[in-house]
């Protein structure tokens, strides 16, 4: 095989450090077959490195575009770059700093409110920007995360297909155990076994909207959706403003700090306009309706203000509220009067949802929690006030 | 068949009339070679399950699929034991009064013998003796539980089972595995690792073209290019269900098989429904206009290059 300092090697170590600074994870393993196919294919041609590094560093249809910026970059300069050169056109394209009147955090002057309402502090002044994203007040930590940490996300248990032993009779025999026993009293089945199907929870996708009008609320339920994520399986958090992002998986770090810290990293529009309807059709298209919304508790979290056509939006409410068990809206905006003529958007997608749960505090989260695990039987339109 | 490089696998999918691009081709070159899994991501009708029959036509081997659900144990990938039969064995030897004579250890090895052993997919795929390796398609990975995955991991890291009352099976040349996944979920890191990765795109125009001339013969060229040109104008529509190869070849053969020359509105209109399967993307062409269609179909099939 290759030794340690084969042109091969070589190459693999120096094009994987280009990846792992650009923010793709490359383990080791991966790097070893990558060696394996270039000792294959060779280290000459552009097509075979290229098609042999797509075949071994990547495992996700959304990091090619990453990875072909940077191999694009790492060929044309042939030799390892450092990763001080590549980390400039990182910068610039994963990551949209938004860096006008920097704003003061020093949210802990504040006033703090009275023990009654443990409403997280939502005021105007208290925007947020990506910089200071993952700085937080350390006392609305505190109350935010112990508070979300507590919320039980059941939901409503579906029947899965696996079987599993139960001591009630008549279910189905359970041939493999009662054989088992059979052995052990000199053939002689004695005693029957029985397996049912178990149940298991259904999926919770969580959209999050995180556009301008979104600003005041989407670091905290940011917060929530990171509870969520490690507090129980089968969740599946998106955010979307301009462009839906997928950020599960930037979610899943037991630590807040990092979690969040990482999901900033991979969101790239804070803060900009909504476009509702195209969001959720591409929500619809690569994800939802082949299967992951099927069946499914879906959670949107957005005032409703939509930039596009109404009409696109309540397609796509439509398309998904036809393979969804339940649709949840949670409004963090103040309800007025001549409020829901305005947002056009929360007009369109109303008919197809079936709970709407209306605030801006902790408390509408409970209430979405609440609305989460309500039984299945009555599933109606509601619509709560919190 | 050797397939000493990515050339030779290009020409020889080529044969089984697979049209695979470069980046596919690789893949599958490395995939032999390293001896690694295949793991396929792609819009649905790409053709990912179509590879692993071209690919079992090309080593004159088997293809053994294993169809993923949800639910699904090792007991109905791996093995199983033939339960009934067992039962009725022991009641037999009890009748004969051969029981008493063979001690219960005995009686226990005759029962998990290979006799009464139900060879799944899996265990299929590692437990060949003649002929080329087979294929092993693991088809729809996501749809399977988490758990599942762990189970598949020692099959595709070392090519083993373990059966506990008879030992464990080796594969002496490894299968080649493709798996295939629509992505409801992610697959696990750990599965993924062990695996190389290609997302299947949608064929271009003239690939595609390619395409419905091999796989329907009784379409004439003008019409294949029209046809192509007509999918490729729908999946520019932002439609539902954007059409894949599998409904172009759908369409090109039922064209064919009403002896179409040529498309027009009347034509489009009564078969579209062999390419779109949602009402509401037919109302969408329907508002863009079938003429339309048939004119971008047109002018897409009358230029070559």
């Amino acid at each position: 095989m290759t030794t340690n300092s084969s042109p091969a090697n070589k190459m693999a170590v120096a094009f994987a450090r280009i990846l792992r600074g650009a923010g793709l994870d490359v383990p080791l393993d991966s790097v070893i077959v990558f060696v394996g196919a270039l000792t294959q294919l060779g280290l000459e041609n552009r097509e075979n490195v290229y098609w042999s590094a797509h075949a071994t560093l990547i495992r996700r249809h959304e990091d090619v575009q990453i990875f072909d910026r940077a191999f694009k970059v790492f060929w044309e300069q042939q030799i390892a770059v450092e990763t001080a050169t590549f980390e400039e056109q990182h910068e610039s394209i994963t990551l949209l700093v938004d860096d006008e009147d920097a704003n003061t955090d020093d949210s802990s002057a504040e006033p703090i409110e009275d023990e009654n309402t443990i409403a997280l502090r939502f005021s105007k002044i208290e925007t947020l920007r990506e910089k200071d994203f993952a700085a937080y007040n350390q006392l609305e930590l505190r109350e935010a995360e112990q508070f979300m940490a507590s919320l039980r996300l059941a939901g409503p248990p579906k029947k899965s297909l696996r079987l599993m032993k139960t001591n009630r009779h008549g279910a189905r025999h359970d041939i493999r155990r009662t054989m088992r026993a059979t052995l052990q009293h000199d053939g002689e089945p004695i005693e029957r076994y029985w397996r049912e199907p178990s149940t298991k929870l259904r999926r919770l996708v969580v959209l999050l909207d995180i556009s301008g009008s979104m600003e005041p609320y989407a670091r905290a339920l940011l917060r929530f959706m990171h509870a969520a994520v490690v507090g129980r399986q089968r969740v599946e958090a998106f955010t979307f403003g301009t462009r839906l992002t997928r950020i599960t998986k930037e979610l899943t770090s037991r630590d807040p700090d990092k979690a969040l810290a990482q999901t900033s990293a991979q969101v790239s529009d804070w803060s900009g306009g909504t476009r509702l309807g195209e969001c959720l059709q591409s929500f619809n298209d690569n994800w939802g309706v082949g299967g992951m919304a099927r069946g499914s508790i879906f959670v949107i979290l957005s005032d409703g203000w939509d930039r596009g056509d109404p009409k696109v939006l309540a397609d796509q409410m439509s398309r998904l509220s036809r393979v969804a068990y339940r649709v949840i809206w949670v409004n963090p905006l103040k309800v007025s009067p001549g409020y829901a003529p305005l947002a056009r958007g929360m007009a369109a997608a109303m008919p197809y949802i079936d709970e709407f749960v209306e605030g801006h505090s902790l408390e509408a989260l409970r209430e979405l929690t609440e609305v989460i695990s309500k039984d299945s039987n009555e599933r109606r339109k509601t619509v709560t006030h919190a | 068949m050797s397939l000493q490089s990515v050339a030779d696998v290009r020409n020889a999918l080529d044969e089984q009339n697979y049209i695979a691009s470069d980046g596919l081709a690789t893949a599958v070159f490395l995939a032999i070679s390293l001896n690694r899994p295949l793991l396929l991501e792609g819009e649905a009708g790409v053709g990912k399950t179509e590879l692993a029959k071209a690919l079992a036509t090309i080593r004159q081997s088997e293809l053994i699929r294993l169809q993923c659900y949800e639910g699904i144990d090792a007991a109905q990938a791996m093995y199983d034991w033939d339960y009934s039969r067992q039962l009725l064995h022991l009641r037999t030897v009890e009748a004969t009064g051969e029981a008493t004579q063979l001690g219960a250890d005995k009686l226990e090895g005759q029962l998990y013998s290979e006799k009464f052993l139900i060879r799944r997919a899996l265990l299929r795929a590692i437990d060949q003796h003649a002929g080329a390796s087979p294929v092993l398609l693991i088809d729809e990975i996501d749809r399977a539980d988490d758990e599942f995955e762990a189970y598949l991991l020692e099959v595709l890291s070392d090519f083993q089972i373990t059966i506990p009352e008879l030992g464990t099976y080796k594969a002496t040349t490894p299968p080649l595995v493709v798996l295939t996944s629509n992505r409801t979920r992610d697959v696990h890191d750990a599965l993924k690792r062990r695996c190389l990765y290609h997302w299947v795109e949608h064929p271009d125009f003239d690939r595609e073209v390619e395409i419905v001339t091999r796989r329907v013969p009784q379409v004439d060229a003008t019409l294949a290019r029209q046809v192509a040109g007509a999918v490729e104008s729908l999946r520019k529509m932002q439609l539902y269900k954007p059409p894949g190869v599998a409904e172009t070849i759908d369409w090109a053969t039922a064209l064919g098989r009403l002896g179409v020359r040529e498309l027009d509105e009347s034509v489009v209109q009564a078969t579209l429904g062999t390419v779109l399967k949602y009402r509401e993307d037919h109302e969408r062409v329907r508002e863009n206009g079938v003429a339309t269609l048939v004119k971008q179909a047109f002018e897409r099939g009358l230029y070559s290059n």
